[in-house]
């Protein structure tokens, strides 16, 4: 049994104490935003917050997690699209599938919780996740947006 | 064959000339009433039958139907077809085709609905129809000032009979509200970016279990035997159960091997690590990649089956001023979308249900009927969207691995997932190849002899008796229809024997070929001294039209030659642009160089030209790169434009990173970490995307989804030998510029 406040809300889950946090989102909690894609934290695409720092959760078991630290993932960044990165992808058409960027927009949000006005470098060294339809320019773009609360300035 | 027959319409030459979408399995349909519907409310949803997998296919099939429907894009929603081509007409989402096939008739459909909302319109207001007009979600009759929102007709419009094809008047391209105009956004755009779109992996039903497969990890191989005790002491593990090898050549079904079947996927993956299993290997147990390169030298370094052959070569060969040849190694790759295969399956009643992220619905439905040994209307495949495909996901392997662990569970529902392990040992793999090149110039540098050996397992090798030599639709993808004016030109294609599956990867053969084409054209350019760029010009020739078929390629990407030809002006066209876009000829630091190429694929014209910078250590960036693209008239330039982004990216990581290799018959790359693809700090800094413009929507369209990727790499690879004078022969480049 593992306890996980996920998204505000206390979850108790009947889960083996090794289970990477990912799995347990995805098919005990039901939340299937957090996508698994390598299972080695290469990629990031199961990137999630935990305490508001990005996490990749899928090569960290629950048993390393309390049921005091936050887990947020993209269902609990907002309410409804409307963080600032969210609206910043939307602004900008940034995804192809769609399928890293739930990764890609929680580690975006906690990029921008650090770092508030990023440089092209701190976002490259930042932004590790893997997307493989290539839609990097317009992650970097859409990062810029958001920092500029929405207005594209030169 | 029916797989062969309904899942595999790139691999035959168009029959009794019929050409585009009339080629493909069970052709198109246009009936509004199976692709509209309107509710009373005035939402409109088109069923979109072809499959999402980041091209924006959803979008601009949409966008399609709403520009001729008059309808108002805030009311549009967008659902998803069913595998399902008696209905449907052909759901292959492969070969660059959707739009070019489908925009016509979706643009009838949407005009056939707006004509039944005016009929019903004129009806009850007893009006003659020519005096009504619908208009952005509404229909007027201007003489008596009345109009009637869409929702309200939506009824009496459902009762008419559909029009006639014939009758049913478009509208002009000058009114197109969405076609063709970056208006509106991606329609799947909230769902993506608040992770409530689902993909095949995120499908769920009550009482589903969860299911990882340990496959023979040489392909042809097969269990020799197993102990599944210790997996099934790990708790979660419900059962473990084996899947028979299949025939070789295998199409697409499942590899066979042992399935673990749990109450969750991490249980899954853990009882599989328990689990001992001895492999037979079978025949392609020696399979390794450097002696396979070295075999394939070798076959490249002597003649082979002529597949194209205009003048006389060895004569022009023996009388050139200056001979130059060079090979060039491609290796395999994995498409590795970012979601790998996964699927979920289950039997109710002697009725499968499948939910599943593929590319190829109606051979998946007619896989799944065949080995569940069900009929194919008690099988339906629910398609979700793709996490990416780019051809791995037009093999429904996967699909039937989720049908069979069901059907040993007595029908519950399981899910099968790929790890990204499995997605890159037991992969649908792009091919391997030598491309030998030479040519014999004249005293003045021109090319005056051709010879092109091109050395690659095919495709084919996976449907029927290795043939050992690639099919009409892999030689047209460059080897054959490259458009040059030079007066004496062969292409051969020797043997090259098959030994793991050999699969469609985006661009498929165009990769290698372009690669060495266009890296060919700027040796040569070397050797006679002129710049690259207007050497290629050259090379290309004047503008003119080509009938593809009079150069050897029968197949022309199942496109009507005449409504298709090559034309080398549009070609011309993009290289110019590409040059321009990129200041070709301004001067560059030390270290730094750019390099440009230009392919024909798919029916469009697409050039790049690639900056790069060489820093210490061999330390390799890609500053910029301009890319330009004549893909005919567009229906949404934004999906043109991301496509473009996503090929340079995916052409910069074939070109510097990515590469699978064997040794004894198993795939060395275990994930990403050696895998190597680009992340965004290696990928190009600036890419410059420019859309000829063509407003002329009577002129064919041309495919989008996959001609950006062949001149990525040799664009980038010219541009390594401008920067350095080291020549790239082999890809990737990885630390070739260290020394």
């Amino acid at each position: 049994m593992a306890s996980l406040t996920i998204n505000g809300t206390v979850h108790e889950v009947d889960v083996e104490p090794d289970t990477p946090l990912l799995w347990v989102i995805r098919e005990q909690v039901g939340l299937t935003g957090t996508k698994y894609s390598c299972g080695i934290a290469q990629c990031g695409a199961c990137t999630v917050h935990v305490d508001g720092v990005a996490t990749r959760s899928c090569t960290l078991p629950v048993s390393a997690v309390t049921p005091e630290q936050r887990i947020v993932t993209i269902e609990g960044l907002s309410p409804d699209g409307s963080h600032p990165v969210q609206k910043a992808w939307l602004e900008l058409d940034v995804p192809q599938c769609g399928y890293c960027q739930t990764g890609q927009i929680m580690a975006a949000a906690a990029l921008l919780q650090a770092n508030p006005q990023p440089s092209d470098e701190d976002i490259t060294v930042e932004m590790t996740n893997i997307c493989r339809c290539g839609t990097y320019n317009r992650i970097k773009a859409a990062i810029k947006l958001a920092a500029n609360g929405g207005a594209i300035r030169g | 064959m029916f797989v062969l027959a309904a899942g595999l319409p790139t691999i035959l030459p168009a029959q009794e000339n019929k050409f585009g979408a009339d080629g493909m399995p069970n052709g198109w349909r246009d009936d509004p009433t199976i692709y509209i519907s309107l509710a009373e409310d005035g939402t409109v949803t088109v069923t979109c039958h072809r499959s999402e997998m980041g091209q924006g296919v959803r979008t601009s099939i949409a966008m399609v139907v709403a520009d001729e429907l008059e309808a108002d894009w805030a009311r549009v929603r967008v659902a998803q077809a069913w595998g399902d081509e008696e209905r449907f007409g052909n759901q292959d989402t492969d070969g660059s085709r959707s739009l070019r096939h489908w925009f016509m008739p979706m643009r009838r459909a949407g005009g056939a609905a707006r004509t039944m909302l005016e009929q019903a319109a004129a009806a009850q207001w007893g009006v003659p129809e020519n005096e009504v007009r619908a208009a952005n979600h509404v229909v007027t009759h201007a003489p008596s000032g009345r109009s009637l929102g869409y929702g309200a007709l939506a009824r009496a419009a459902a009762m008419l009979p559909v029009p006639d094809r014939g009758t049913v008047r478009l509208k002009e391209s000058s009114a197109f509200r969405y076609i063709g105009k970056d208006t509106v956004g991606l329609i799947d755009n909230y769902d993506f970016t608040t992770g409530t779109a689902v993909y095949g992996i995120d499908a769920r039903v009550e009482g589903m279990l969860y299911a990882v497969i340990a496959r023979p990890p040489v392909y042809g191989g097969k269990v020799a035997s197993y102990d599944a005790a210790n997996a099934l002491k790990v708790p979660g593990v419900l059962k473990v159960v084996t899947i028979a090898p299949p025939p070789i050549p295998s199409e697409f079904e499942p590899l066979g091997g042992v399935a673990v079947i749990a109450r969750n996927t991490w249980a899954a993956i853990k009882g599989r690590e328990a689990l001992k299993v001895n492999w037979e290997d079978g025949p392609n147990a020696a399979y390794s990649s450097d002696t396979y390169r070295a075999r394939l030298s070798e076959a490249a370094g002597k003649p082979g089956k002529v597949v194209r052959n205009e003048g006389d070569v060895e004569r022009a060969m023996a009388g050139a001023a200056k001979r130059v040849s060079a090979e060039y190694y491609i290796p395999h790759l994995a498409q590795s979308p970012m979601e790998p295969p996964a699927a979920l399956v289950r039997i109710v009643d002697g009725a499968a249900e499948a939910w599943a992220c593929t590319q190829a619905p109606q051979a998946t439905r007619g896989l799944l009927a065949k080995r569940l040994g069900l009929p194919v209307e008690k099988v339906k495949v629910n398609v979700t969207l793709l996490g990416g495909g780019f051809g791995r996901k037009s093999k429904p392997d996967f699909v039937v691995e989720a049908g069979l662990c069901s059907q040993a569970m007595d029908g519950a529902p399981v899910k099968v997932t790929w790890t990204r392990e499995d997605d890159l040992h037991h992969g649908y793999y792009h091919t391997v190849s030598v491309e030998r090149l030479e040519a014999g110039l004249d005293a003045s540098g021109k090319p005056v002899a051709w010879l092109h050996r091109s050395a690659a397992p095919t495709i084919g090798s996976i449907f029927a008796p290795d043939p050992k030599h690639e099919l009409p639709f892999e030689l047209g993808m460059g080897l054959v229809n490259t458009p040059f004016d030079i007066p004496n030109i062969r292409a051969e294609n020797p043997e090259a024997a098959a030994h793991v599956r050999i699969g469609w990867f985006r661009a498929v053969s165009n990769i290698p070929h372009a690669f060495a084409i266009q890296s060919f054209v700027a040796e040569l350019a070397h050797a006679a001294g002129r710049d690259p760029k207007d050497y290629l010009l050259e090379l290309i020739g004047p503008a003119r039209i080509i009938d593809p078929t009079k150069i050897g390629d029968v197949w022309n990407h199942g496109e009507d030659p005449e409504r298709y030809p090559i034309d080398t002006g549009r070609l011309r066209r993009v290289v110019e642009t590409a040059a321009e876009g990129i200041g070709w000829g301004r001067s560059l630091p030390k270290g730094s160089g750019v390099g440009i190429a230009g392919h024909y694929s798919f029916v469009s014209y697409i050039a790049v030209a690639a900056e790069v910078a060489v820093g210490d250590g061999g330390r390799l960036s890609i500053p910029r790169v301009d890319i330009a693209i004549d893909c005919g008239p567009m229906v949404n330039p934004d999906r043109v434009r991301s496509q473009m982004e996503g090929a340079v990216i995916m052409g910069a990581g074939l070109a510097t990173s990515a590469e699978i290799s064997f040794k004894n018959g198993r795939a060395e790359q275990n994930n990403f970490d050696t895998y190597e693809l680009t992340r965004i700090d290696s990928a190009p800094r600036e890419i410059r995307v420019h859309l000829l413009p063509s407003t002329d929507y009577a002129r064919p369209l041309g495919g989008v989804g996959e001609p950006g990727l062949p001149p990525v790499a040799p664009a980038i690879a010219n541009a390594v030998f401008a920067a350095t004078g080291k020549r790239i022969r082999q890809l990737p480049i990885r630390d070739q510029l260290s020394t």
